[in-house]
């Protein structure tokens, strides 16, 4: 059995080295998870990568050479994506690198990307307090989903009680964190504030839920700002469901929740519910329809979804293709400096900006679930907002802006010191 | 005379036909103003549109609510849609029902609904449907209107009330009527709505008298009045919390033994350590997936058939490991962790392969959605009550294989004392087949259950392996009453302690709970006696 296994690793191993054989072209390194826990979610992004490089290939390709995607398997294994990162780079050449999910991922690779000074290009919604001069970060920002998201439901809802439920680690914790100072700052008292950690995976949401309504039927207008990770999410919806939670007593809305994770509910109980972010797909905009068309033709299955991770990436790669053009080179230095300012269309019809701070514009959706599974946005920001490294309302980080722009040249400088205080800054 | 007559049945239908043409143009300006980007707009226009006699106003109102009405890009008619196969939707004129044919995905665009607006149209929706002929669709109707909280109702309510018939329906109403009043102008109305809420466990009134309490503005007498209501509100809410707290427990539990119950066989039985049970359940889950898919007409029935399904499908796959793997490791435990540990592994890229990494929808059939109302702010989920009474099944069925039949009889020997087993002529591989087999199948069958709980995808089992080996372990290993008491016992303790420790430490309290446990008692709750057990 074990030798049996040997064998079919090494033929795959083989394979995937022969096609990388292949001579003068530019490579992009694809570094998602394609098994272990978070394959659900990354999958999809390393099939939208290969959907990129192939049609910037039937365009001409790049600086008259064709793109060459190599994509490796770091297995949701935090540092096994270290070694695959390094592998890519140092072994594979590549020119630049989309990849990673979860923080603790990037937290992972953040080391060999600045010791090897090369690119990378992270598509998720993330917690923030970090600018990494190798890294560029075209998710959102907590000032680019959390926050606006939180403004909705104060005011247009008109919410005066929360709850902040997550997964009990980093991206939650951080994300709650601001969110409560933000509160707080609003003229939140603590009583009217519940904050709930669960284990990844949570599956038996009973006694939360009850809280949750109890907590809910104090007379206020109560709302739920759940970080709750990806799979957790079925089982508390079901379960919000089944007790009789609608929407509209009280709404839950998601930073994690997308289309991808919808296509795993029966979404019948949920309608209503929200959820922020940069992109839907039932985004009403031609160039979305025909990224959905041509995403759909290339994965060749009708009932696939795009999400804004998805769009993250997309957003991403075109950048980088037009940084790359601008500067004339794919060195990593030159991509840096040039890929500043490069503006790009994102898939909601307007124009997304690389700020000096490594993060992104973004419009910001708020959407309501439908019994299709799909957004439907029901409020969204006027244009579009830069994301904020670092946030305005956590007491270490008010201070620190993030410019890789000559002079300053640094992802973590202090204003009040003067000082830069270097990439390790927590 | 007959002329006159002639003449008066045609004035009045000319009359109709008049109202009805003159209703249609209104109807139709109603409907079209729909489609606006204003919510408020769009609830006036509903609005209109719910006092109208239109035959129709029912159709565009429910599709509105659903969001199934659109915009057709071009002339921008409003359409009631359904979503065909492969993308694009069939079309429906809302305001004429003329079948207006297909378009693809592009061809039109939702009319978008928020929260606030659907809660509204519902109570819209719901004022027609309190002259329907089924009283509990009139209830409903009722509860609807409360949640609307669009005091224009009312009215429509005291109509009603003086006409309604059935008693139930009555009380509904007058307990609705009590809720609006409580936001009357008038200190007598109000006083006595208050006083009349005591004991009524609906949240809206709880948000009403709370908001009474705290508005300094009002009258002593009245928030007197609010905080004795809400104190008994509070009382009866507190004492229905425990009933919960120990359904959820159960339920928890049941869950756990459920889980438990074909692993407490193979290793009490057999002593292998299986690290593979966790995906003999999720095998179960996605039989029920598979069933679901090909039987896609037979939702309702589907987990009657994914039961037996199941049970044969892990069955299998249980005595392929057995027969493929563990027997050529009987009496190396370590060995067998790793082995099935290699197993585990494999069944999950396997279902990764076969079936994509994401997660599989299955679907909950009507009868095991919503909750059970036992009585006003007490309920009880379908899903978990169906659940528990199944684990309950199941151990009972267990039992009485293992009592009853002759293959318990010989489970039971070999269990006691392997080699006498043997030498008393009882096929020993043959048992262990069979006993492996019927571990595995019960795991299947658990899988059907969390189906109905928890995600389906690849890492089902993976959550519940620990768990499953806590209980069996605490229970006593190979004890079947053990397994039950433990797993029921450790669902109620994890739920008291969740509310105040919080679900991460409550887990890990009923973790160290455990260990110190087995540093008293090292062989469970009820362990196995006999000269075989003390070697």
């Amino acid at each position: 059995m074990v030798r049996q296994l040997i064998r079919v690793c090494a033929v795959v191993v083989l394979s995937f080295s022969a096609s990388w054989a292949a001579a003068d072209t530019i490579k992009v390194g694809v570094l998602h998870s394609l098994s272990g826990t978070m394959a659900i979610s990354e999958t999809t992004l390393k099939d939208t990568i290969l959907m990129m490089v192939e049609e910037q290939n039937a365009a001409g390709g790049l600086l008259g050479k064709k793109l060459e995607a190599v994509v490796v398997d770091p297995a949701s294994n935090w540092p096994l994506f270290a070694e695959k990162a390094r592998e890519l780079i140092e072994k594979e050449k590549v020119d630049v690198v989309f990849g990673c999910w979860t923080s603790v991922s990037r937290k992972s690779v953040l080391p060999v990307f600045e010791e090897l000074n090369s690119l990378l290009f992270y598509p998720v919604q993330y917690e923030g307090e970090e600018s990494s001069k190798n890294v560029f970060y075209t998710g959102a920002a907590p000032n680019q989903q959390a926050i606006p998201a939180v403004d909705y439901l104060m005011n247009e809802i008109g919410a005066e009680r929360w709850v902040l439920a997550g997964t009990d680690y980093v991206y939650p914790r951080t994300t709650n964190k601001i969110l409560e100072a933000y509160l707080k700052a609003k003229g939140v008292a603590d009583k009217d504030i519940m904050i709930n950690y669960t284990p990844f995976g949570h599956a038996d949401w009973q006694s939360i839920v009850a809280d949750i309504k109890k907590f809910g039927s104090a007379g206020k207008k109560t709302a739920v700002v759940s970080t709750i990770n990806g799979d957790a999410n079925v089982p508390f919806y079901k379960e919000l469901g089944n007790q009789g939670l609608s929407a509209e007593d009280i709404p839950v809305i998601a930073f994690s929740v997308g289309e991808e994770e919808l296509s795993g509910i029966d979404t019948g109980p949920l309608v209503g519910h929200l959820a922020a972010w940069n992109y839907f797909m039932s985004v009403d905009a031609d160039v979305n329809d025909d990224f959905i068309d041509s995403w759909l033709a290339f994965i060749d299955d009708e009932d696939r979804v795009t999400n804004d991770p998805m769009e993250a990436h997309y957003i991403g790669f075109k950048m980088w293709v037009e940084a790359v053009k601008k500067a004339g080179t794919t060195d990593s230095s030159a991509v840096q400096d040039a890929i500043i300012g490069v503006a790009v269309p994102n898939l909601s019809g307007g124009l997304a900006t690389m700020m000096p701070n490594h993060h992104i514009t973004k419009p910001v959706l708020i959407g309501e679930i439908q019994d299709d599974g799909q957004f439907d946005t029901v409020w969204q920001t006027p244009g579009t907002v830069p994301g904020d490294a670092w946030s305005d309302f956590l007491p270490g980080s008010m201070d620190i802006t993030a410019d890789w722009q000559a002079p300053l040249s640094c992802g973590n400088y202090n204003v009040k010191s003067g000082a830069c205080s270097g990439q390790n800054y927590e | 005379m007959i002329n006159l007559k002639t003449l008066v049945v045609l004035a009045v239908v000319v009359i109709t036909s008049a109202s009805t043409a003159a209703f249609g143009d209104d109807f139709d300006s109603a409907v079209n103003e729909l489609n606006t980007r204003s919510f408020d707009d769009k609830l006036e226009a509903a609005s209109r549109l719910a006092t109208m006699d239109h035959e129709r106003v029912d159709v565009v109102l429910q599709a509105l609510i659903d969001g199934k009405l659109y915009k057709k890009k071009g002339d921008d008619t409003v359409v009631v849609v359904v979503s065909l196969e492969g993308g694009g939707y069939q079309l429906t004129d809302a305001a004429s029902g003329e079948d207006l044919g297909k378009v693809g995905r592009r061809g039109a665009k939702k009319i978008s609904v928020n929260n606030k607006l659907r809660r509204q149209l519902k109570g819209l929706f719901a004022s027609r449907q309190l002259n329907v002929d089924d009283p509990d669709a009139r209830i409903a109707a009722v509860q609807a209107i409360i949640n609307a909280g669009d005091v224009s109702l009312r009215e429509i309510l005291l109509e009603r009330r003086e006409v309604e018939p059935v008693e139930d329906v009555q009380d509904a109403i007058d307990v609705a009527i009590v809720v609006f009043d409580l936001d009357s102008k008038d200190q007598a109305i109000k006083l006595a709505a208050i006083k009349a809420s005591a004991y009524n466990l609906d949240s809206n009134v709880r948000v009403k008298l709370t908001a009474i309490v705290s508005d300094q503005s009002l009258d002593q007498q009245l928030r007197d009045a609010a905080i004795s209501s809400l104190a008994n509100i509070e009382e009866l809410v507190e004492r229905y919390q425990w009933i919960e707290t120990l359904f959820f427990g159960l339920s928890l539990g049941s869950i756990l033994v459920l889980a438990a119950i074909g692993l407490s066989i193979t290793f009490g039985v057999m002593g292998v350590i299986n690290m593979a049970h966790g995906e003999l359940i999720m095998l179960g889950a996605y039989t029920t997936y598979v069933v679901q898919t090909l039987f896609p007409y037979a939702l309702e029935y589907s987990l009657l058939i994914a039961i037996p399904a199941a049970f044969i499908v892990s069955g299998l796959v249980g005595i392929a490991i057995e027969r493929g793997v563990i027997r050529f490791l009987y009496g190396r435990p370590l060995e067998t962790l790793l082995a099935t540990f290699g197993v585990s592994l494999i069944l999950q890229q396997a279902v990764r392969s076969i079936f994509s990494p994401l997660n599989r929808a299955v679907a909950t059939p009507e009868w095991m959605s919503g909750s059970l109302e036992i009585v006003q702010g007490l309920s009880i989920t379908y899903n978990r009550l169906y659940i528990f009474f199944f684990a309950l099944l199941v151990f009972a069925a267990l039992l009485t294989i293992l009592q009853r039949t002759r293959l318990g009889l010989e489970v039971r020997a070999v269990t006691q004392n392997r080699a006498m087993a043997q030498a008393m002529g009882i096929r020993n591989t043959r048992v262990d087949i069979l006993t492996f087999g019927l571990g595995a199948g019960i795991a299947g069958v658990a899988g059907v259950a969390l189906s109905q709980l928890t995600n389906v995808g690849p890492n089902l089992g993976q959550g519940y392996i620990v768990d499953s080996f806590m209980v069996v372990v605490f229970g006593g290993v190979g004890n079947l009453w053990g397994t039950l008491v433990a797993g029921l016992s450790l669902g109620v303790v994890n739920k008291v302690l969740e509310p105040a420790a919080g679900a991460v430490v409550a887990k890990i309290l009923v973790l160290i709970f455990i260990i110190l446990f087995i540093q008293k008692r090292p062989r469970g709750l009820f362990p196995q006696k006999g000269r075989a057990v003390e070697s």
